[in-house]
């Protein structure tokens, strides 16, 4: 059992959780994610890992509650306990195998989208540790829905904050905000890290592709088990098929199916027969998201 | 009584179990079982002992069943093994013990099998205490996988008094005894569970959520959580698929995501949270034991169920007795037919599947006659769900993330076949990880002679 150790909402319907799990926290790495299962009914649903405390012994994580089992999440409170908590799952980024002082030469450009801020924040944090800067782009549909901004402020060197509709930063998508910074403000970036929802992750890596940029994406497709014993989690990166929860999750844009990936996201979007999720899940037909959801989708449709 | 046949045992009428998820075979009655152990001759060098991959001491069990000495029977079975009622269903006794008995030159051989599942299932029942340990060794052994290889070297290091404990990356224990072997074939909570208990009960430890190359490393367990052993029995469970078009299209599944969703998540019922997808009409490609399982789960969700398999039926390397289950309750099997690629909708559903006739060459290295295809003869099948049940290989997760652990080209972990021994210092490993996908009377096998290595190499320290 999983102990809850703090609950807070941080925008309508997103959630931050600290739960104590020593092995995961004494492992975790940015990029990874961890499985969560609230008890002995619910689904496995696949979370990525926005912070860590070692010596706590406890892993953050920040989810939207928008299906049937992120909306039971969202029901425990501090003190109470998850079941299951399983991790660190996938691979760490990639960046944490390079070589730093290498590392230290390249200007990154990260790109959330959503909820996508949740799994981005350590990597800006990693580099903010390991004595490097770099710049953010955050996307939302509106004000209400931005998270972590002041986070983000405090370990990146410039933050760029984009809404839908001009509630907040500049009105816009990531994608213009990313063409405004290279072609007129003579930003130049080696390398791009870009987490939302897979449509925003798409036109990301369709944006970047032109100026040669080495850009990365961390998909979110179906899972069960997490350790690849199943497939389900199966995508296609350059016309190989490599599984997300152990080959990724983290992939190069510009080698991804996002088409393939999400028509499978939303296989069990029809699902006929489960009165359950009909029922209680009354998001899933306007929502893009995969069944039970994990963080790195965002207010985004 | 006719000495030439077995007491038949009863079965779930086909028509009705092809709707339920109920235990298919009944089980022997203590009348039927008393009956069936007085075939028994009692040989003075059985054979059957031979044919059991864990030795057990088959007609000493047999002569207490005879006997009504049913906890006798039991203390004998448990000397050899903690998974009887496991066992006694679903290991293949045709080729094992019951493959080896006398009586089945000239007749019906004993029915070795359902004798210990009934002995396993009546000690259950009448809560037979089988915990004898010896003495505390305070010595600590990790296991890694709870699956049959896991479970019994763990039971046998603990009934030699280590402190043992398993390590488990999914949230239940059982390996594939939950997440793969349906509970048709396999009682979950009845069967499995309680077995586990039994060895909980020899004083084996056992932590789930841990993956052993994530969570924890080998070599911390050894440096920092000071295991003087550890033993992996990580299994295959990584899944095997064609390489043909069409093969990442939503309806497409590997058989291991089919029946973990079904089997360990239990999506076969509404009050589980864990969805599963089912076809009006499910083609099951593969012609292994998983693909019976999945079939007929299939079919218990109301699909119509295809077997498609390259060979013929003689060829079929699923137990006779599942492929004669899955027949009666409505398994459609269609034999010499290979797929070459899965068609989509204009959604991008599977919507049929075309495959191409084979026929029968000379036998190839496994012994069984090579299929070819045959120019011309591509067919559609109006399919719109296919479940992908060529096989498993074992998961690179804990080679990759352990120095010094030497694979073979099979990706298996390379170990001495007597002792289990890998190329690392105090790493013994066993089961399908060592094997690839076999059963799980081998992987128990492996399990228990690792424990008898283990436990001579820290005798000796």
């Amino acid at each position: 059992m999983f102990k809850i150790i703090k609950k807070k909402v941080l925008v309508p319907n997103i959630y931050l959780m600290d739960v104590e799990a020593p092995r995961v926290a004494s492992t975790a790495m940015p990029g990874q994610f961890v499985i969560v299962k609230t008890d002995e009914k619910g689904e496995r649903v696949p979370l990525t890992i926005c912070d860590y405390d070692r010596e706590r012994g406890t892993v953050t994580i920040v989810f939207q509650a928008v299906g049937y089992s992120t909306i039971e999440m969202a029901k425990y409170e501090e003190g109470q306990y998850f079941q299951d908590f399983v991790g660190p799952l996938g691979k760490p980024s990639e960046f944490l195998n390079e070589d730093i002082q290498e590392l230290k030469n390249k200007k990154v450009l990260f790109i959330s989208g959503g909820v996508g801020a949740a799994p981005v924040y350590p990597q800006v944090k990693w580099f903010h540790d390991n004595g490097m800067k770099s710049d953010v782009i955050m996307g939302v549909r509106t004000k209400e829905l931005l998270i972590l901004e002041d986070e983000m402020r405090a370990v990146a060197d410039n933050v760029y904050v984009t809404t839908d509709d001009g509630s907040y930063g500049t009105k816009g998508l990531v994608t213009e905000k990313f063409k405004e910074l290279v072609e007129n403000q003579g930003k130049k970036y080696d390398y791009v890290v870009a987490i939302g929802p897979i449509i925003m992750m798409k036109y990301a890596a369709l944006t970047t592709k032109p100026y040669g940029i080495k850009t990365i994406v961390s998909m979110n497709p179906l899972m069960v088990d997490g350790t690849g014993m199943c497939g389900a989690c199966r995508v296609t990166i350059g016309n190989e098929t490599k599984f997300a929860c152990v080959d990724g999750p983290e992939f190069d844009g510009h080698l991804v199916d996002f088409d393939e990936a999400m028509r499978r996201q939303a296989m069990y979007k029809t699902e006929e027969g489960r009165e359950k999720l009909k029922m209680e899940e009354p998001n899933q037909d306007k929502h893009h998201h995969h069944h039970g959801g994990c963080g790195c989708c965002g207010g985004e449709e | 009584m006719d000495r030439m046949k077995k007491v038949p045992v009863k079965e779930q009428d086909p028509k009705v179990r092809a709707k339920n998820f109920n235990e298919v075979c009944l089980g022997y009655t203590e009348e039927e079982a008393v009956i069936e152990a007085s075939r028994c001759l009692n040989c003075k060098n059985p054979l059957c002992v031979k044919g059991c991959p864990v030795s057990i001491d088959i007609p000493l069990f047999i002569q207490h069943v005879k006997n009504r000495e049913f906890e006798k029977a039991a203390k004998v079975i448990a000397k050899y093994s903690s998974l009887p009622s496991v066992c006694g269903r679903v290991c293949p006794q045709e080729t094992q013990c019951e493959g080896k008995c006398v009586l089945g030159i000239k007749g019906e051989p004993v029915s070795i099998g359902k004798l210990e599942r009934f002995v396993g299932d009546w000690s259950r029942e009448n809560n037979i205490n089988l915990t004898d340990t010896e003495p505390k060794k305070n010595k600590k052994v990790a296991v890694i996988g709870s699956g049959p290889a896991g479970l019994t070297c763990a039971g046998d290091l603990a009934k030699k008094g280590y402190d043992v404990t398993i390590f488990e990356a999914l949230h239940e224990t059982g390996g594939v005894l939950v997440y793969g072997i349906p509970e048709f074939r396999l009682p979950k909570d009845k069967v499995v569970k309680s077995e586990i208990e039994n060895i909980k009960k020899l004083g084996v430890k056992i932590e789930t959520n841990v993956i052993v190359g994530r969570t924890a490393k080998i070599d911390k367990l050894i440096k920092e959580e000071h295991y003087e052993a550890i033993f992996i029995g990580s299994g295959a469970g990584l899944p095997k698929f064609m390489g043909i078009p069409g093969e990442n299209l939503n309806g497409v599944f590997a058989a291991n995501e089919f029946l973990t969703r079904v089997n360990l998540m239990k999506a076969y019922r509404t009050d589980y949270a864990t969805p599963v997808k089912i076809g009006k009409k499910v083609a099951v490609v593969g012609g292994g034991n998983v693909a019976m399982d999945a079939a007929r789960t299939a079919l218990r969700l109301g699909a119509e169920a295809h077997i498609v398999y390259r060979r013929s039926e003689e060829e079929l390397p699923a137990r006779v007795e599942e492929v004669h289950h899955a027949k009666e309750e409505g398994v459609n099997f269609d034999l010499l037919t290979n797929p070459v690629e899965i068609l989509s909708d204009e959604n991008g559903w599977v919507k049929g599947m075309k495959c191409i006739r084979m026929e029968l060459g000379q036998p190839d290295k496994s012994g069984r006659r090579r299929p070819i295809p045959m120019e011309g003869s591509e067919f559609i099948i109006d399919v719109d769900m296919v479940i992908m049940s060529l096989g498993t290989s074992p998961n690179p997760l804990i080679p990759s993330t352990t120095e010094g652990l030497d694979i073979n080209k099979w990706k298996c972990i390379v170990v001495d076949e007597e002792t289990c021994k890998t190329s690392k210092e105090k790493v013994y490993a066993g089961g399908d990880a060592v094997t690839g996908a076999a059963t799980v009377i081998l992987a128990m096998e492996a399990g228990k002679k690792a424990a008898k290595a283990i436990h001579e190499h820290l005798l000796k320290k």
